[in-house]
């Protein structure tokens, strides 16, 4: 016999936690939520650094603190939290295979589904960094989890590839506890983190941040013994000669996150191969009708905050669903990704004459400086904002009247300011 | 100490003669310097049951390979590990070629190599999809197949032990002297005496061979770069596509696993440095390259890891088993490179029989020839899945979120007799870590789960070693 839910949530981090309570605000009574850690608020629960929730909550918390509101809010709801229980797979009629030592193996039937599984952080094996492997490589998440839940120092001289905000946090911290962070390498020619952060974690330390620099090698057979940095050319080809020795014990890596879909996949959900996260419309719905996604698992985020925002209107679509009994299929448009932007969540617009606003997300391919992001519909221009800077490690969001939408492609780009 | 038989190497040869003499009621002892088995050439290769064309007809690698390939079936479903036939390809893209084509099928005809079959591009791509338009030939060998080399030498090792076998790990030889006992082996845990030593020392062997014979042979470290890919990639290609052999071997090749990634490689570069299994930027590029000229679309950003291994290339261009002809009850398994792993069972018997001749064997009648495997949650049915979380809800905990292996596949993998004591060892045994995050979100909890069984610190948990 079948268990059946309403909505049923894949991952109880921010995303999750902020999905279950916009659609049970929305009226939906029947929700649970699938968390595979032992307890719920996800990477959260390792960031116990500060400034989180300024534009959620216009103060600054802990990542604990801000996950500690939404598990809060969720208990109160009374939504139904399944922690130590992890989706295996799900089926495109919504079937989802869920595992858990309390429960064992069973299949759950949802009459909708938010994905919410976050992201994974890119190896060193996907980097194809060339060396030995030893023991002292790790994700900057990796070492952020032993220092701050475990508290494990996995060394004392450190070398950190890659100027992700983790990396930076990570930077920051294992100064804090004492370890010598001599250098923070990055390949592109800017950084992969937030500006704050480069000034709180490497410049307020004193850490050097090599910009066009990579790890051309690796060394130690047991214990990493050394690494070898050199400057890159524009192609991100390292230069001969260039390369510095670094003795350490310990590489942080923080080259990138990648939304986690194997489970998507499963259901059949079509990626976008620019996110490697869902392709959605402006409900935040899949491919596969019913089946929603939301936070780091559809595209990664720069703040939580955002994450939150987009989370509760990806269960507010989601609980429309399930009460209206489906959504219309309903007139659509493209949105095209135009000069300078590497993607945009969404991918197609719902036509209507709705009074809401249609929020666009993206990134910019490169550093941008005095430009302006225009948006056109069928070729006419519907939004032109001004931006001081652009650069790819911050979202930028926009939000377009729907009544303006006509039918022609949406188009996003990055324009010189007329003077 | 005092056994009939010393082996050193715990690599698939030494567990697979390990093995072989476990049957008889004869005292065994395997010793290696390193702390697990599978540590050295066994462990990172191409993991392929070769069908046997490649060798020269009437050489040991002709012979044992068709021989090991043939067994190979059998001894997967004795040991509880998983093989495929999967079938190989050798694909040619120069017409000027297609003889060699000719004449490796030839040679496969000659070895014994059952099925064989030259196809046209036409033909090769319409099994292939992947292959390249260019490609305008190719040798079809149905019966090459693909295994978990980690699998097969731990359950050779774990049926030899449960046999009786004895293993002393992170257990370095030293020395060798003849006495009248036979051979005391000196070790970095203390002196073994035994009547009969087999020499199963991969890259090292020409250096144990040398501490009590005369040189004969020596051993070259040949170093091959390799590139494994996610296993949404793993469809690429569904038979192993080999291309034409070099005197360096068999070229690189592409080859889904038997656990659904896709490997490409290897290079070849003889070093001097027997442990240097670095890998290197050049290495990379030409697996890159050479991969690319036979299959088209390969998805390189989906590699999840890299490495490299080392092939024990003899100087005597085939393998060398052998009794030393004046030190009596010294027999060495040396040289054993590709395609040592097809090979192994069949090594193992033929040592054997040399073994025969050195010391009296009778059989035991406590004999166990089969083994179980560690449960794989993952690949099992539903109901069955169910009736096991259900007898024991730590297989319901999964830890290793991308190959979805539980926390009692890990436990089990530490507890079992030659458990795992690192974090390499674990993936190695179960797969824990061995998946597209390459055991970032695993990791903290495997090493949790190590200390703990061990009663050491968790700073004290290394990954290998």
């Amino acid at each position: 016999m079948d268990e059946r839910v309403s909505l049923a949530i894949i991952g109880g981090g921010p995303a999750g936690l902020a999905a279950a309570a916009a659609a049970r605000e929305r009226g939906v009574e029947d929700i649970v939520v699938f968390e595979r850690d032992t307890r719920l608020g996800g990477i959260l629960n390792q960031c116990i650094h500060n400034g989180f929730g300024l534009h959620t909550f216009k103060e600054e918390l802990t990542g604990p603190e801000y996950a500690g509101r939404y598990i809060e809010k969720v208990r109160q709801l009374g939504i139904c939290c399944e922690t130590g229980s992890m989706a295996l797979s799900i089926s495109p009629d919504r079937e989802i295979t869920v595992v858990s030592r309390e429960k064992g193996l069973r299949v759950v039937r949802a009459d909708a589904i938010v994905l919410a599984m976050g992201c994974r952080e890119r190896p060193r094996g996907a980097l194809n960094i060339p060396g030995t492997r030893p023991q002292g490589i790790y994700t900057a998440g990796t070492a952020q989890k032993l220092v701050n839940c475990m508290g494990i120092i996995p060394g004392r001289e450190v070398v950190i590839l890659g100027s992700g905000d983790i990396g930076l946090i990570m930077a920051r911290r294992m100064t804090l506890e004492g370890a010598h962070v001599q250098v923070v390498a990055e390949l592109m020619p800017y950084s992969g983190g937030l500006k704050r952060n480069i000034v709180q974690c490497l410049d307020d330390f004193g850490i050097p941040l090599k910009l066009s620099h990579t790890v051309v090698d690796i060394r130690g057979r047991r214990r990493l013994e050394g690494v070898t940095i050199a400057q890159v050319d524009r192609t991100g080809a390292p230069i001969p000669g260039t390369g510095i020795d670094y003795p350490c014990d310990t590489l942080l890596l923080s080259c990138g996150l990648i939304p986690e879909n194997e489970l998507s996949l499963t259901a059949g959900v079509a990626l976008n191969g620019a996110t490697n996260g869902p392709l959605v419309d402006d409900r935040l719905q899949t491919s596969v009708p019913g089946i929603f996604a939301c936070g780091n698992a559809l595209h990664v985020h720069d703040l939580v905050d955002f994450v939150s925002e987009e989370a509760g209107r990806a269960g507010t679509h989601a609980a429309e669903y399930i009460l209206n009994g489906g959504h219309g299929a309903g007139p659509c448009v493209r949105v095209m990704p135009g000069e300078g932007i590497r993607y945009t969540v969404p991918t197609t617009v719902h036509l209507g004459d709705g009074d809401d606003q249609v929020r666009l997300r993206f990134r910019v391919r490169d550093v941008y400086k005095g430009r302006a992001i225009r948006v056109t519909s069928g070729g006419e221009a519907v939004l032109l904002k001004k931006r001081r800077i652009m650069v790819p490690s911050e979202m930028e969001d926009v939000a377009i009247d729907r009544r303006r939408i006509v039918d022609g492609d949406l188009r996003v780009e990055i324009v010189e300011v007329e003077p | 100490m005092r056994y009939d038989v010393i082996i050193i190497g715990a690599g698939v040869t030494g567990c697979a003669v390990a093995r072989a003499l476990s049957r008889y009621d004869v005292s065994a002892l395997v010793v290696d310097r390193e702390s697990d088995v599978c540590e050295g050439t066994s462990k990172a290769n191409s993991a392929i049951i070769h069908a046997g064309f490649d060798a020269l007809p009437g050489t040991l690698k002709a012979k044992l390979n068709v021989r090991g390939s043939a067994m190979m079936d059998e001894l997967a479903r004795d040991l509880d590990i998983p093989f495929r036939r999967n079938g190989a390809m050798v694909v040619c893209w120069r017409a000027d070629d297609l003889p060699k084509l000719q004449a490796l099928y030839d040679r496969g005809v000659a070895n014994g190599v059952q099925s064989l079959r030259l196809l046209n591009g036409d033909e090769a791509r319409a099994l292939e999809p992947a292959l390249r338009d260019e490609v305008c030939g190719a040798l079809y060998a149905p019966t090459s197949g693909i295994v978990c080399p980690f699998e097969l030498t731990l359950a050779l090792a774990e049926n030899a032990l449960e046999n009786g076998v004895r293993f002393s790990l992170s257990t370095g030889v030293t020395g060798i002297v003849q006495d009248e006992a036979g051979f005391a082996v000196t070790t970095t845990r203390g002196v073994f005496h035994a009547k009969c030593v087999v020499n199963c020392a991969g890259v090292y062997a020409d250096k144990i061979h040398d501490m009590v014979c005369e040189p004969s042979f020596n051993i070259t470290a040949r170093r091959g770069e390799y590139m494994l890919l996610d296993k949404t990639a793993g469809g690429t290609v569904s038979r192993t596509i080999f291309q034409l052999p070099t005197e360096m071997g068999k070229g690189v090749l592409v080859s889904p696993t038997i656990h659904g990634n896709l490997i490409v490689g290897p290079t070849a570069l003889d070093i001097d440095d027997r442990d240097d299994t670095a890998t290197t930027r050049e290495g990379l590029n030409e697996v890159r390259r050479a991969s690319a000229l036979g299959v088209k679309d390969i998805p390189y950003n989906r590699v999840i890891t890299s490495f490299s291994g080392l092939r024990a290339t003899g100087s005597t261009g085939d393998f060398i088993i052998r009794e030393d002809e004046k030190v009596k009850g010294f027999v060495d398994a040396a040289g054993i490179e590709s395609p040592g792993l097809s090979s192994a069972p069949a090594i193992g018997e033929d040592v054997l029989e040399i073994i025969r001749g050195i010391l009296p064997l009778r059989e035991k009648e406590s004999y166990i020839p089969t083994r179980r495997g560690i449960p794989k949650l993952a690949g099992m049915d539903f109901e069955a899945r169910q009736r096991l979380i259900a007898a024991r809800p730590e297989y319901g905990q999964i830890v290793c979120r991308c190959e979805q292996i539980s926390e009692g596949e890990i436990l089990d993998a530490i507890r079992r007799p030659l458990g795992a004591k690192t974090l390499d060892g674990v993936k190695r045994r179960v797969r824990a870590g061995m998946g597209r995050c390459q055991s970032g979100f695993c990791s903290p909890r495997v090493t949790e789960l190590l200390a703990r069984e061990q009663g050491i610190a968790f700073e004290d948990v290394v990954k290998n070693g």
